[in-house]
């Protein structure tokens, strides 16, 4: 590079920028990215708060009505029907964490073939969820759907799924599992493909083997795969929207709204356009989501202290 | 090696596991099968109730051919093209190329989401490179706190976002079009995507940038002839990801678009659905060419785009 001439002019001779080349450039580099992240991110966050207190139709004047959307939301049976939708989410949906740990065990082996085998148990993940709703509902569908064809093959009576209101979120739950199971199991296989093998022929020697070996030895080397699991899960959990749109679109009877859901309908469709409520449904879910965000912000926060 | 490589157990088991690994594999992908199954099945198979067996004759072609419906060369149609790619009143035209199309909207689809998702891949890749090197390499007071508010952004509920987002896409008059919804992704993706890049700048060399300080290389150049080559994999693995986060994007397509002419696949597939409700054939053919852009992304892209989802599994 021909930059020759800044090397040899005296330092208070040289430009403003060039003295401080080295404070500004990181602002100016961050410049467009903050920019766009703040207009559409940090103070979207903000408004919605805003909103949240106001009545609004999204056109017409908004109504300043205080915490009145939030008092509402309290006798709201709807609303509390979407929480304990979302607690049965984020409680079953960990399951994905085990049962992915589970079948990255199985295909841990060097036999020939096993990364294609790998790759297309991965599968399900690079689909999108729109495919994977329409894909189980019609395995759930009732008389002709896989499932119904196979319990009745075995001699039960079919099940309708999706239409009865005490199986349908769990249905669509099932239907989650199955690209978050992918997602985690191949998260486990790079985790065990690092567990280091002096370790576990350590173990071997004392005696160590199957759910033993497992628990003391293999896991606690898992722990930064399990770490992503679990973040991933959990936000995957709280972001159940497109199933639930595809496979049940809320009913039947609404049985199967979460909060994201809930929150969509209120604001956005033939139900009306209440922006504020709907604004104040969104706050509590992402009240519930900041919990968890502080306990991953907190954790990364320790590992950089710890560099 | 856990668990005990298979090779040090009985040949008995060997054989045993030889056998189990397609049949859980089977399994596994039961309902995929069926939906590639349904989508070579012709029609009469379903009004007969003949749902799980098989195709009664291959009726794969008629049925991808009904998806994508029928072309034929034109030249008028594309005589206004103003972009290189367009969708001109049903004919499709590259530069003044153009083709009438007459079928399903499945292709205009498709097209959407390729010039939705394209761009979104490029401007994520241009912001976050910068963000990143900003973050990874410079010390300054509030540069943790401005990465927190990246990572901490990126996992929001997009619902607190939905209203105040679609109000500013509205007043900006982007509104159903594809620009209004590759803004946002930008936006969002890159929350994502600096955490990403920013703990890969971190882990380079730094001796290589004081070494470059030392030959008085100013920092721009820094970025842009040490830095940036040096990222090559890791812009791939993000770029992967990114295009397949934003291929099967739905929530926002729904927010931010309507109809046809804007709309991705992912959304509009659902108004297939309703224009052929309970057609599984052509539905299913339409769902497999709808997934198949990342799927194909994943298999030409494995590495890249393994190492990019399991960033930080191991230490």
């Amino acid at each position: 590079m021909s930059d020759v001439s800044g090397r040899i002019t005296p330092r208070a001779q040289r430009g403003w920028y060039k003295r401080n080349e080295i404070a500004l450039t990181p602002w100016l580099f961050l410049l467009p990215g903050v920019l766009f992240f703040a207009v559409y991110v940090v103070f979207p966050i903000l408004q919605s708060f805003n909103i949240s207190f106001y009545k609004w139709d999204g056109l017409g004047e908004a109504e300043y009505i205080g915490l009145k959307n939030y008092t509402d939301l309290m006798g709201d049976r709807n609303f509390e029907i979407s929480l304990w939708n979302n607690l049965r989410w984020l409680i079953l949906y960990l399951l994905a964490i085990p049962a992915g740990l589970m079948i990255a065990l199985f295909l841990n082996q060097t036999v020939t073939g096993i990364r294609l085998y790998k790759s297309l148990f991965f599968f399900p993940f690079v689909i999108s969820q729109v495919v994977v709703g329409l894909v189980f509902s019609w395995f759930y569908l009732p008389d002709s759907g896989l499932l119904d064809s196979f319990l009745q093959w075995l001699g039960f009576d079919g099940l309708n799924v999706l239409g009865n209101p005490n199986y349908a979120t769990y249905g669509i739950i099932a239907a989650g599992l199955w690209p978050q199971t992918a997602y985690c199991m191949i998260l486990y296989l790079t985790g065990l493909n690092a567990v280091d093998p002096e370790q576990v022929e350590a173990a071997r020697l004392d005696g160590a083997k199957g759910w033993r070996m497992l628990w003391y030895v293999i896991i606690p080397q898992l722990k930064p795969a399990t770490f992503i699991a679990f973040v991933v899960t959990i936000i995957g959990a709280l972001r159940s929207f497109d199933l639930i749109s595809i496979m049940t679109n809320g009913g039947p009877f609404g049985s199967t709204r979460v909060l994201s859901f809930y929150m969509f309908e209120k604001a956005l469709s033939e139900y009306g356009f209440r922006m504020g409520y709907g604004a104040a449904i969104a706050v509590v879910l992402f009240l519930i989501m900041l919990l968890f965000i502080a306990y991953f912000l907190w954790s990364m926060y320790r590992e950089e202290r710890g560099r | 090696m856990f668990p005990r490589p298979i090779e040090k157990a009985s040949p008995a088991w060997q054989y045993t596991y030889q056998g189990l690994l397609p049949l859980a594999l089977i399994m596994w992908l039961l309902p995929l099968l069926a939906v590639a199954m349904f989508s070579m099945k012709p029609d009469a198979d379903f009004t007969s109730g003949n749902y799980w067996t098989l195709p009664s004759y291959f009726a794969g072609f008629e049925n991808y051919s009904t998806v994508f419906g029928t072309w034929q060369r034109t030249l008028d149609g594309c005589a206004d093209n103003a972009w290189p790619l367009a969708f001109n009143n049903d004919a499709f035209c590259i530069f003044r190329f153009g083709w009438d199309y007459d079928g399903s909207d499945m292709v205009r689809y498709m097209f959407n989401s390729i010039m939705i998702t394209i761009p979104t891949v490029i401007g994520v890749v241009a912001l976050s490179s910068m963000t990143g090197f900003a973050l990874g390499i410079y010390k300054f007071r509030s540069n943790l706190l401005i990465f927190f508010m990246f990572v901490a952004g990126n996992f929001v509920p997009f619902q607190i976002l939905m209203v105040p987002v679609r109000d500013l896409t509205l007043d900006m008059g982007l509104y159903n079009t594809k620009t209004g919804l590759v803004l946002f992704h930008i936006a969002f993706q890159t929350g994502f995507a600096t955490l990403f890049m920013r703990n890969f700048i971190r882990a380079l060399p730094f001796e290589l940038v004081e070494a470059a300080r030392v030959e008085g290389i100013a920092e721009w150049r820094i970025y842009w002839f040490v830095v940036l080559p040096l990222l090559k994999p890791a812009l791939a693995a993000m770029a992967v990801l990114i295009f397949t986060f934003i291929w099967n994007d739905f929530f926002w397509a729904v927010v931010l678009t309507q109809g046809a002419e804007s709309q991705p696949v992912t959304a509009g597939i659902t108004s297939f659905n309703a224009q052929y409700r309970a057609a599984y054939h052509l539905m299913s053919a339409g769902s497999i060419v709808a997934a198949l852009p990342p799927v194909m992304m994943f298999f030409l892209m494995q590495k890249h785009f393994i190492a990019g989802l399991t960033l930080g599994a191991v230490k």
